[in-house]
């Protein structure tokens, strides 16, 4: 593995400005050659621009972008061995699927494509459709055409930007799984932008959260769902119930922190805020972690647990799971997910009832931000 | 309500498309029949009997040919004078913001407001005080005016109309400045080009009003009809608007089972 850093993609300190408007603030970004890439986050954060930068078509205010080992900062698209899916495809309407996806071939002066346009008809299997007109397709396959074209010619790098964002759910949903197949097939690296959640932690090895023109924070799915380190990462990425909370003993390996009557328990490790003992600080949890019992039989919850009395204010049963809102005094509206599996009948509206989960599940976040950023209200807002 | 008065209503529609389809044909009708004619004085406005003897004859009156070929070739050049600058000019309005960009905009559209004769006298008056020599240049120069602005509307919907990441994916994929403007922007661009251009050519042939004023002595096709029916109007007159009204609907004809035939194919 000495040659890994060899077709890396490269930013460092690259930053974009529109007059007194900054797209993009300096940032520092390496993403590891073959992986699955994705930049996520509300439109207008920066991710478009920062994909474009990097494809050529934006000229970065300052900063590098290199490919391995070649700084092409300085060089236009046409000379950058990078290809790009746009996000309404940018097929040529004059042109026939199979010229569509020949003509970078062409531009080289590449004479004889057949055979290339037929491999790459068939890996995104659209072989039947060659003579056609891009507008006698379908979205889902003028996105297919828009990925070949760019493929075939075998670029270091792949930018899609919002390549799915025109599809219906179910479509997206397909082409997801078909993108990844197909990056696991010719092992290119690609950059995927998308403001999708789901769409970016189904597809991407790793990552990026950007917001405002910044990135929040990186790291695989996981470890950004698990362990967010941002309010506006906890709430964009799923949902997360966050408490406000004060520390009260910060000595061990646990913290333990006090939300109105309930002392809660809180991991060091998983709190990304400073913790001094008084000092404020943010306890979230995922509504999936935690359980739900009846107030009457508070008793059976075992040990060391976190615990927290409140009311059920709504209940949903959506099939898999229910999905309650309840109220607490610590915080209003703490949404809890329970899966089907015994149901208590007993959970209606209305319900007292005792929230306990695994202090382990919890993670701290700083709390002088934002409570509410990066949640649909405020995105949409 | 009579059977007959049922049908009137359920083809009223259609009724009213052929009259009005007949309103717009007829004068080209009755030109082509009496290029049949064989008037019996020097005026062809009353059916005698059936000849083909102008067809036969098409240049056999004086000087009418040579007037002809003048418009031709005064059409051609100032179509392509016209389409040149104005598919520049369009490209420069829709893509590009620099100042008196919009005065720029409006200044185009003035050739299509005014009066032609105010601007015919206009134009006489600049060329006489430039002191320029009246005839096929002063007439090609006003000609390319006017056409110009039908040029820049017709090219300038039509770039308006573009994705500008067309473009850009044609930069993506290693095509320069040069080849993205020969494969993709003008590609597209074609049609709005084309419709410009057969209009120009349209509006030059049988400019009257402009090219009477700034002509001198030069006489181009519109102006020898216009001459000769003061003092007679030879058949051959009618031969020419028929062969050009045939030249048009070969030509509409052509465009539509080309269009036909490449939507079958692809």
């Amino acid at each position: 593995m000495t040659d890994t850093t060899r077709g890396d993609v490269r930013l460092s300190g690259i930053s974009k400005k529109y007059g007194s408007f900054q797209a993009v603030h300096p940032l520092d970004l390496t993403i590891p050659e073959g992986s699955f890439f994705a930049l996520l986050g509300a439109s207008g954060c920066g991710k478009t621009t920062t994909l474009r930068m990097i494809a050529g078509l934006e000229d970065p205010t300052t900063g590098t972008v290199r490919l391995g080992d070649q700084d092409v900062t300085a060089l236009p698209p046409y000379k950058r061995p990078v290809n790009t899916v746009f996000q309404s495809y940018a097929l040529f309407p004059h042109l026939d699927i199979t010229e569509n996806i020949a003509f970078g071939l062409r531009r080289r002066g590449i004479k004889s494509v057949k055979k290339q346009v037929d491999d790459m008809l068939e890996l995104v299997q659209l072989g039947d459709h060659a003579r056609k007109k891009p507008h006698q397709l379908s979205g889902g396959q003028q996105q297919r055409v828009a990925v070949a074209r760019a493929l075939i010619n075998h670029p270091k790098v792949l930018l899609l930007d919002e390549p799915l964002g025109a599809l219906d759910l179910k479509l997206r949903r397909q082409m997801q799984l078909e993108l990844k197949r197909i990056q696991t097939e010719v092992g290119i690296t690609f950059v995927h932008v998308t403001h999708d959640q789901e769409e970016a932690m189904t597809m991407a090895d790793q990552v990026a959260v950007m917001n405002a023109g910044r990135v929040e924070q990186l790291g695989s799915p996981a470890e950004l769902y698990e362990n967010p380190q941002t309010t506006f990462v906890a709430n964009f990425l799923g949902t997360s119930n966050l408490i406000t909370a004060e520390v009260a003993d910060s000595s061990g390996d646990s913290l333990v922190v006090k939300a109105g009557d309930a002392k809660l328990s809180l991991p060091a490790a998983r709190t990304s805020a400073e913790t001094r003992t008084g000092g404020k600080v943010l306890l979230g949890i995922r509504p999936e972690k935690i359980s739900l019992v009846h107030a009457d039989e508070a008793g059976t919850i075992a040990a060391g647990r976190n615990r927290i009395t409140g009311r059920i204010a709504q209940s949903s049963f959506i099939g898999v799971s229910t999905q309650y809102v309840i109220d607490t005094p610590v915080c209003d509206a703490f949404e809890v997910y329970v899966q089907n599996i015994e149901r208590d009948g007993r959970l209606t509206p209305g319900t007292e009832v005792v929230l306990h989960w695994n202090p382990e599940h919890s993670f701290g976040l700083d709390a002088a931000q934002d409570i509410d950023a990066g949640t649909e209200e405020e995105v949409t807002a | 309500m009579s059977a007959f008065m049922r049908w009137v209503r359920r083809n009223l529609v259609v009724l009213a498309g052929l009259l009005t389809l007949g309103f717009l044909i007829l004068p080209n009708v009755i030109v082509m029949v009496f290029s049949f004619n064989n008037p019996k004085g020097k005026f062809n406005y009353a059916w005698q009997e059936f000849s083909t003897d102008a067809w036969t004859d098409p240049c056999g009156v004086a000087d009418m040919c040579g007037s002809l070929s003048l418009s031709l070739q005064i059409a051609l050049w100032s179509t392509i004078g016209a389409t040149v600058l104005g598919t520049m000019i369009a490209f420069a309005l829709a893509r590009y913001r620099f100042r008196a960009r919009g005065a720029v905009n409006s200044l185009i559209f003035l050739p299509m407001a005014m009066p032609e004769v105010v601007m015919a006298a206009s134009l006489l008056t600049l060329f006489l005080n430039m002191g320029a020599q009246l005839g096929f240049w002063t007439i090609l120069i006003a000609h390319i005016m006017f056409c110009l602005s039908f040029v820049v509307t017709a090219v300038k919907a039509r770039v308006m109309s573009m994705d500008p990441r067309l473009e850009e994916a044609a930069r993506d994929l290693y095509a320069g400045p040069v080849q993205t403007f020969i494969r993709v922007t003008l590609p597209i661009a074609a049609p709005g080009i084309a419709a410009g251009a057969l209009l120009a050519f349209a509006l030059s042939f049988d400019d009257f009003i402009i090219t009477n004023f700034n002509a001198g002595s030069t006489v181009t096709f519109p102006m020898f009809v216009w001459g000769s029916a003061q003092r007679g109007t030879p058949v051959q007159i009618n031969v020419i608007g028929t062969a050009m009204f045939a030249v048009a609907v070969i030509c509409v004809l052509a465009g539509i089972l080309v269009g036909n035939r490449r939507k079958k194919h692809a």
